[in-house]
């Protein structure tokens, strides 16, 4: 691929040049000229895609990304990884909520080209193949939904909540899902859900 | 979002060299909850970006040799959250931490990031005022060191020249019988914006007189406000009714905050008052229950 050669001479040209977001000025003169540095980029607002490998659910998944390009988006757009939502894309529902090493994030806040070499782990990853997750099961054992736009992210974070916390209280599990909005109101479920999961888990 | 080019320095050298030679047209990226959030409003559109989170150098807290703690600007807001020496000697600094947007936020936000956003209604900046917190910057012409006091210029303005970066926060250790609070006023428990912002840092002798009180208000001016003139009024007296009253008054005196969707001037000034009474009052009840800072 055209990107991964000129990813190579980028990051040979100046060690620090992560991804390579350059302009399309870079892009004709750096194959050519791989020693020099780049100065005039600015006068383009025409930019290259990267060429990033996200490791997703265990897998690694090569793409190109633009610069700009949302962890949400790569998900969504680029590899169809649907489940993760996009609602308000700015940071305040929650609809988007992933666990990147470990700790939930915003997908809609994180940049792509930011992922890699991390572990991101999405509800499309959370079930063993047709066994449910604990938390999955619990919400639909409690009646954790209404119109279900918002559950993965609220599923996505109560799993991270129990894996940090396999015992927490009531308000602990409300503080684990004060980042997650949901319109229809079925935070009390919600709630329960968190709580009946916790137990079949410390108890499985 | 318009696109950018997007750099990933790995030394706080490099990234002041890109800073510097990208001039305007770059800006540094922290945890991203709100630059990334401005750049997708097109309200800020870079063509640079110089992501500073895989300089391992601002990460990590430490205690320096005078005991006084110093920390990376890019450290996770949630890395100091569950610091156990953190929680212990500054546990009104951690409450503060806890009260920015929510866990997903606070897993990418930096504290760094808060600072140099520099929103008057930022919830870190009272309560590191009420430390009397230090920032370390660095830049192509060297390191300098100024009270966190001098850093707020205006909304979104600061002290950091443009090819510099807030490497660090430094935090004396706290005295003593101390105690500190810090009180939020928002319509919801988390994502939500102060109306107004009070904290506390209050020491007292054994006889529960004041040795030293900080008062630090935000969401009130277009900077977070340290408040001198409520501060002096506290030195050296008992926390009565009418000590505190006045201490409050003075607060609401200092404050200049404005009307907008969130709430009124009148409501905003009314409430400084009151909540810098209160504040001092729970910091002062730390104090003597000699555990909570």
């Amino acid at each position: 691929m055209a990107n991964q050669k000129e990813e190579r001479h980028v990051i040979s040209r100046r060690g620090f040049l992560k991804g390579m977001g350059t302009g399309a000025v870079a892009t004709a003169i750096l194959p050519e000229l791989p020693s020099q540095s780049v100065e005039a980029e600015e006068t383009t607002q025409e930019i290259t895609e990267a060429t990033i490998t996200l490791h997703i659910n265990g897998k690694d998944h090569k793409l190109t990304v633009e610069p700009r390009t949302t962890l949400l988006s790569a998900l969504r757009d680029r590899l169809e990884l649907t489940g993760t939502k996009q609602v308000c894309d700015r940071g305040t529902c929650g609809g988007c909520t992933v666990i990147v090493d470990g700790r939930t994030v915003y997908a809609c806040m994180t940049l792509a080209i930011d992922m890699e070499g991390k572990n991101i782990r999405t509800i499309e990853g959370l079930a063993a193949g047709d066994e449910l997750h604990p938390v999955q099961e619990a919400f639909i054992e409690k009646d954790a939904l209404m119109c279900g736009f918002c559950t993965p992210g609220f599923v996505m974070s109560v799993a991270a909540l129990l894996e940090g916390n396999p015992d927490p209280s009531l308000d602990e599990v409300k503080e684990g899902v004060s980042g997650n909005m949901c319109r229809c109101g079925t935070y009390p479920r919600v709630f329960e859900a968190a709580l009946a999961a916790a137990q079949q888990m410390r108890g499985a | 979002m318009k696109n950018f080019e997007y750099f990933a320095p790995e030394t706080t050298e490099e990234a002041i060299r890109l800073l510097d030679e990208h001039g305007e047209a770059a800006k540094p990226l922290a945890g991203g909850t709100d630059l990334l959030i401005f750049m997708r409003d097109q309200k800020i559109t870079p063509d640079v970006i110089v992501d500073l989170k895989g300089i391992n150098a601002l990460s990590g807290i430490e205690e320096l040799p005078d005991g006084s703690v110093q920390f990376g600007s890019l450290t996770p807001m949630q890395d100091l959250a569950v610091h156990p020496m953190m929680r212990e000697r500054y546990p009104h600094f951690i409450s503060s931490i806890r009260e920015v947007g929510s866990i997903q936020v606070r897993n990418l936000a930096t504290v760094g990031g808060n600072i140099c956003n520099a929103s008057p209604a930022a919830d870190t900046p009272p309560t590191l005022l009420t430390l009397n917190a230090q920032v370390r910057l660095a830049g192509p012409r060297g390191e300098r060191v100024i009270p966190l006091r001098e850093f707020f210029v205006g909304p979104g303005q600061t002290a950091l020249e443009r090819d510099e970066v807030l490497t660090h926060v430094i935090l004396p250790s706290p005295q003593p019988r101390s105690g500190g609070c810090y009180i939020k006023l928002a319509n919801r428990q988390a994502m939500d914006i102060a109306f107004v912002g009070v904290s506390s840092y209050v020491v007292l002798d054994e006889d529960h007189t004041v040795v030293d009180a900080r008062i630090a208000l935000g969401a009130v001016a277009p900077t977070p406000l340290r408040v001198d003139a409520a501060e002096t009024i506290l030195q050296g007296q008992q926390l009565t009714k009418e000590v505190l009253s006045e201490a409050g008054e003075a607060a609401e005196a200092a404050s200049r905050p404005i009307t907008d969707h969130r709430a009124s001037v009148e409501y905003r000034r009314m409430m400084v008052k009151v909540l810098t009474r209160r504040a001092v009052l729970r910091a002062a009840e730390k104090a003597r229950n000699g555990n909570g800072r």
